[in-house]
């Protein structure tokens, strides 16, 4: 049986590093581990077809997961050794790993069985694109006919942010998220703290505006701006706004409430809630996007910032 | 293509509404602060309720379910929400105990005029909401994906409730739950992603006309169901719920134990009756109820083995999720082996229903006879009756709707799963549901039993009953017997003209009966090495037997593979038997 | 065998090995990790049905990347979430342990 190297070579690097990120000794090696991984994995997202899910993967799943990962492994590395001795003995592990084989042999059982040819909507969404007035179809399945799943998702990252706040000490509660980051103002994060934001913050625009038509769109955009949000609040050039502010909160909700405020003028406009008029519908959809984006990047860099533990000082 | 064409009904507006109103109060909430969450909270909560009921209303007067077509693009392109009758039942029930849950809270989460802003105050109306807007989405859903989003909003609604007191504890016990609810959704995901491979569809009533039996079908309908049972918490996936239900304050507890499992739990039902009737089959089904038999035996006997009042009540839900599971064999069409929407289907609801009214009274009434008594040690309860009255009555009305004794909706559950069980010759549910009230009897009898007691020197109340509360708790006890009639419509004829019967009256004399001896030999007492007789010794040796089990499936290797074997289990009965 | 194929068969050993990782690490952020690789190959899945329902000069299956997109943020999400929470659990406890025994030396009442 020949494979295509052009398949099979990222496939094996990928499923290495998968075994290497769950057997290594570290957990900090483990994350670097699942970093190499994650970038690997866009490569296959490129040959599937799926140039939407690699910008994604890339920017989210790689790189903010992998950030998340990298900085928590640091503060625990010196718990390691007190919870490496709850390692499950062999018989434990021996059964694991029967039950998970069997399960990935079910699923590789049901790949190869799928029917042909494969169901599929492409079609359906091809015949309907031009009702949404957006350019790339997947912007189309996002914000209008499934855009109750991408309204409740916005409300999830909120609802994530708010779980990260619920998190904090009594005394914390309203102050500032995360600790206080001081690099060295001329080291080499403070350099390019400085030097790669205005580059990725125009880079995270243009993703996000070029969405409507190409691959590219809010969430992408808004990641690579929260990115570099969180690069600057590392280097010690910004800090995480106090949780108590009023113009916090209201950022956070603009973009959800801007949706269902959209949603809404559907009703009156187009006879259903979500629904768009055929001349606005693409006006409308920019109105939420433009209103999402923002959100967004304000929630997603909120998330990452981690518990508030410093109380507002004294105004 | 489709037989069914979805289009939206009279009064289909109002199912958007019922999920987005809750979670636009969150939201509004969140910006004003401070005092206003929770004013914001109670005018969301009015308005929810006014949404509930008007779906109830219009249900009714087009005696028809409701749809709601979003955007008006039909399935299996976009997303239609629909209310049927489980739905609107169960919607309206959550609405009532968000109601009396909110009323409770009001006494233990307000923030005094002119404080600052506070944090669990501000983060426990915020989740209640949350998790109300998520439910009502897990219930009108009729997609999986969006199902699977909402899965995952219960889940971050939830998981803050349990560490709402920042103890280290209750941080394990949250990061436990949440880390274990992870892994159950993912498993959601796969079987739905697996289904979109076998039926192009995501929509639930197209993916009923277009799946068959296959690989990948299997697969997905094993994969989910597991995964919705580790987030439901079925015995043996239970190792969160304990030490996440009972550390959480009192009015966390309620949410948690009385709604948060019950949204995974429709799912269940959504997937097994709605989505795949003919496929799960006989074996499977009966897998499903004999893991609900594990929890209601291993829950009950772990309730009475509990020192502290609220890890009785977490284990008693432990137990209850059992029996929620037991209608599904119950519910097979002899003649196809298909799942019918009978009158098995009804029953579960009605428990799933008496089991939120009352299970969120015994958590508030467990509150109260913590303020009451500064501690929850029922060795200890002596005198509870006198310091807080209105506590122990709603915990023993609370109790007896659960044990299915006259006229609770959970005494119509079981005699409508009796007669399926008769019906269909399955005597070995017929004997479980008879010996199940004893079991639920036996914690109840034994906490009234301790709280009844005449205290050596009189016990003074260390903080006066909120009244508030104290009518709050009542009313949703209370409530555990009407309600689910209320949320049903009509019954089956003749079901209540004999419950008044000697022969029923027996039985209920006999259910206590039992109980109390069950509590008189596996209770847990103060001293538990003090000499005692040879049944005691026995009945002790059990109870620490099952102690043991419980520990040992609750480790986290053991829960994991049980997650993954259950999956193989379903998958490879669905396949064998056919 | 397609090139297709092998991803999705990829995409399956991706969800066995996150899982034995799930199961037998006992370092919860290790768990979270081999969360994410059971997801990855879910994901992966998911991609290898859009892709086998690619039409000529469409593309993939628009739906399921779409979806994909949503999955990805959601899971991201649930990381941070559970991270922020483990963090949390280190400074009050001084140890991650999930299990029931586990001590917490900094809680006096234990």
């Amino acid at each position: 049986m020949i494979v295509d190297a052009f398949y099979a070579a990222p496939a094996v690097l990928i499923l290495a590093l998968a075994v290497y990120t769950t057997v290594v000794r570290g957990t900090f090696a483990a994350s670097v581990g699942f970093l190499a991984y994650g970038l690997l994995l866009t490569i296959t997202w490129v040959q599937l077809h799926a140039v939407d899910v690699a910008l994604t993967e890339a920017a989210i799943g790689a790189g903010l997961t992998s950030l998340l990962l990298v900085r928590a492994s640091h503060r625990l590395r010196e718990s390691e050794a007190a919870i490496r001795a709850e390692t499950p003995g062999l018989p434990l592990k021996l059964a694991a790993g029967l039950v998970a084989g069997i399960v990935g042999g079910g699923i590789a059982l049901a790949v190869l069985t799928l029917p042909e040819p494969a169901p599929t909507l492409a079609p359906q969404v091809a015949a309907n694109l031009a009702a949404t007035g957006v350019g790339n179809p997947i912007t189309a399945v996002l914000m209008a006919f499934r855009a109750m799943d991408t309204m409740l998702e916005a409300i999830v990252v909120l609802l994530a942010l708010v779980g990260v706040w619920s998190l904090a000490p009594d005394r914390a509660w309203g102050g500032r998220q995360g600790p206080r980051y001081n690099a060295d103002p001329d080291g080499i994060l403070a350099f390019i703290a400085r030097v790669l934001p205005p580059i990725g913050i125009v880079v995270g625009i243009y993703i996000f505006w070029i969405g409507a038509d190409h691959p590219g769109g809010k969430f992408q955009g808004a990641t690579v701006v929260a990115a570099m949000w969180l690069l600057a609040m590392l280097a010690g050039l910004t800090d995480a706004p106090p949780i108590r502010r009023r113009w916090v909160r209201a950022l956070l909700v603009a973009g959800p409430l801007a949706f269902v405020a959209v949603g809404i003028v559907g009703v009156y406009a187009a006879g259903t809630f979500l629904g768009y008029p055929p001349d606005a519908a693409k006006a409308l959809i920019l109105v939420i996007e433009f209103a999402l984006m923002p959100s967004l990047a304000f929630t997603l860099g909120l998330v990452m910032a981690g518990a508030p533990e410093r109380p507002e000082e004294a105004a | 293509m489709s037989a069914v064409l979805a289009a939206s009904t009279p009064g289909g507006l109002l199912l958007p509404a019922a999920v987005l109103v809750p979670f636009v109060g969150m939201m509004l909430a969140l910006v004003l602060g401070a005092r206003n969450v929770q004013r914001v909270a109670a005018l969301t909560i009015v308005a929810g309720l006014g949404v509930a009921i008007a779906i109830v209303a219009t249900a009714a007067q087009i005696a028809a379910p409701l749809e709601y077509v979003l955007g008006a693009w039909a399935p299996p392109l976009g997303i239609v929400l629909r209310a049927d009758g489980p739905a609107i039942a169960m919607l309206l029930a959550i609405a009532v105990v968000v109601v009396g849950v909110g009323l409770y809270a009001s006494g233990d989460f307000a923030t005094p005029k002119g404080a600052p802003e506070e944090r669990a105050p501000t983060v426990y109306w915020l989740l209640l909401l949350a998790v109300w807007g998520s439910l009502n989405l897990c219930f009108l859903s009729g997609d999986l994906f969006t199902l699977y989003v909402a899965l995952e909003l219960v889940t971050f609604a939830g998981v803050p409730l349990v560490c709402l007191d920042g103890k280290g504890e209750t941080l394990r016990a949250a990061l436990r739950y949440l880390v274990f609810a992870l892994a159950g959704s993912i498993f959601y995901l796969l079987g739905a992603v697996l289904f979109y491979g076998e039926t192009g569809t995501l929509d639930i009533t197209m993916i009923a006309e277009r799946a068959h039996a296959s690989p990948a079908t299997f697969a997905a309908i094993g994969a989910m169901t597991a995964g919705l049972l580790a987030k439901t918490a079925l015995f043996p996936l239970h190792l969160w719920l304990p030490p996440a239900h009972a550390g959480a304050p009192p009015a966390a507890s309620a949410v948690l134990s009385a709604l948060v499992v019950k949204g995974s739990f429709f799912i269940v039902v959504r997937l097994w009756f709605d989505a795949v009737p003919a496929l799960p089959g006989p074996a499977a089904a009966q897998l499903l109820a004999a893991l609900g038999a594990g929890a209601i035996v291993v829950g009950n006997v772990l309730a009475l083995r509990q020192e502290r009042l609220k890890l009785l009540v977490a284990y008693s839900t432990v137990a209850q999720i059992g029996y929620l599971f037991l209608m599904f064999p119950l519910a097979l069409d002899p003649a196809t082996g298909a799942l019918l929407r009978g009158d098995a289907l009804t029953a579960g609801i009605l428990q799933a229903i008496s089991h939120a009214t009352a299970k969120a009274a015994m958590f508030m009434a467990a509150g109260m006879i913590y303020a009451a008594l500064g501690h929850d040690r029922i060795a200890d309860f002596a005198g509870a009756a006198r310091a807080a009255p209105a506590a122990v009555l709603a915990f023993a009305l609370g109790g007896v709707a659960l044990m299915g004794i006259v006229p609770s909706g959970a005494y119509v559950a079981k005699k409508l799963l009796l007669d399926a069980a008769d019906a269909s010759g399955q005597w070995w549910w017929t004997a479980l549901l008879q010996g199940g009230g004893a079991l639920t009897a036996a914690y109840v009898v034994l906490v009234l039993f301790r709280a009844l007691a005449r205290p050596q020197e009189p016990v003074a109340p260390k903080k006066p009953a909120d009244r508030t509360q104290a009518v709050a708790t009542l009313a949703l006890a209370a409530l555990s017997f009407v309600l689910a009639f209320a949320t049903l419509g009509p019954l089956p004829d003749g079901l209540l003209s004999s419950a008044f019967s000697s022969k029923e009256l027996l039985a209920t004399a006999a259910i206590l009966g039992a109980g109390a001896l069950l509590a008189a030999g596996l209770g847990r007492r103060r001293d538990e090495t003090a000499p005692a007789g040879f049944a005691r010794r026995t009945a002790l040796g059990i109870g620490r037997a099952f102690e043991c089990a419980d520990t040992m499936l609750r480790r986290w290797p053991v829960a994991g593979i049980s997650l993954l074997a259950i999956t193989s289990l379903f998958v490879a009965l669905m396949a064998a038997v056919r | 065998m397609t090139g297709t194929t092998l991803v999705g068969l990829l995409a399956a050993a991706l969800v066995a090995v996150g899982l034995y990782g799930f199961l037998v690490n006992p370092q919860p952020l290790r768990k979270l990790i081999a969360f994410n690789l059971v997801g990855n190959g879910v994901f992966l899945l998911f991609g290898f049905i859009a892709e086998r329902g690619g039409l000529p000069g469409i593309g993939g299956d628009p739906v399921p990347q779409a979806l994909l997109i949503t999955g990805i943020v959601v899971a991201f999400a649930a990381t941070a979430l559970a991270v922020t929470l483990l963090l949390r659990l280190h400074e009050s406890t001084g140890s991650t342990s999930l299990a029931d025994e586990a001590p917490s030396p900094k809680d006096p009442a234990a």
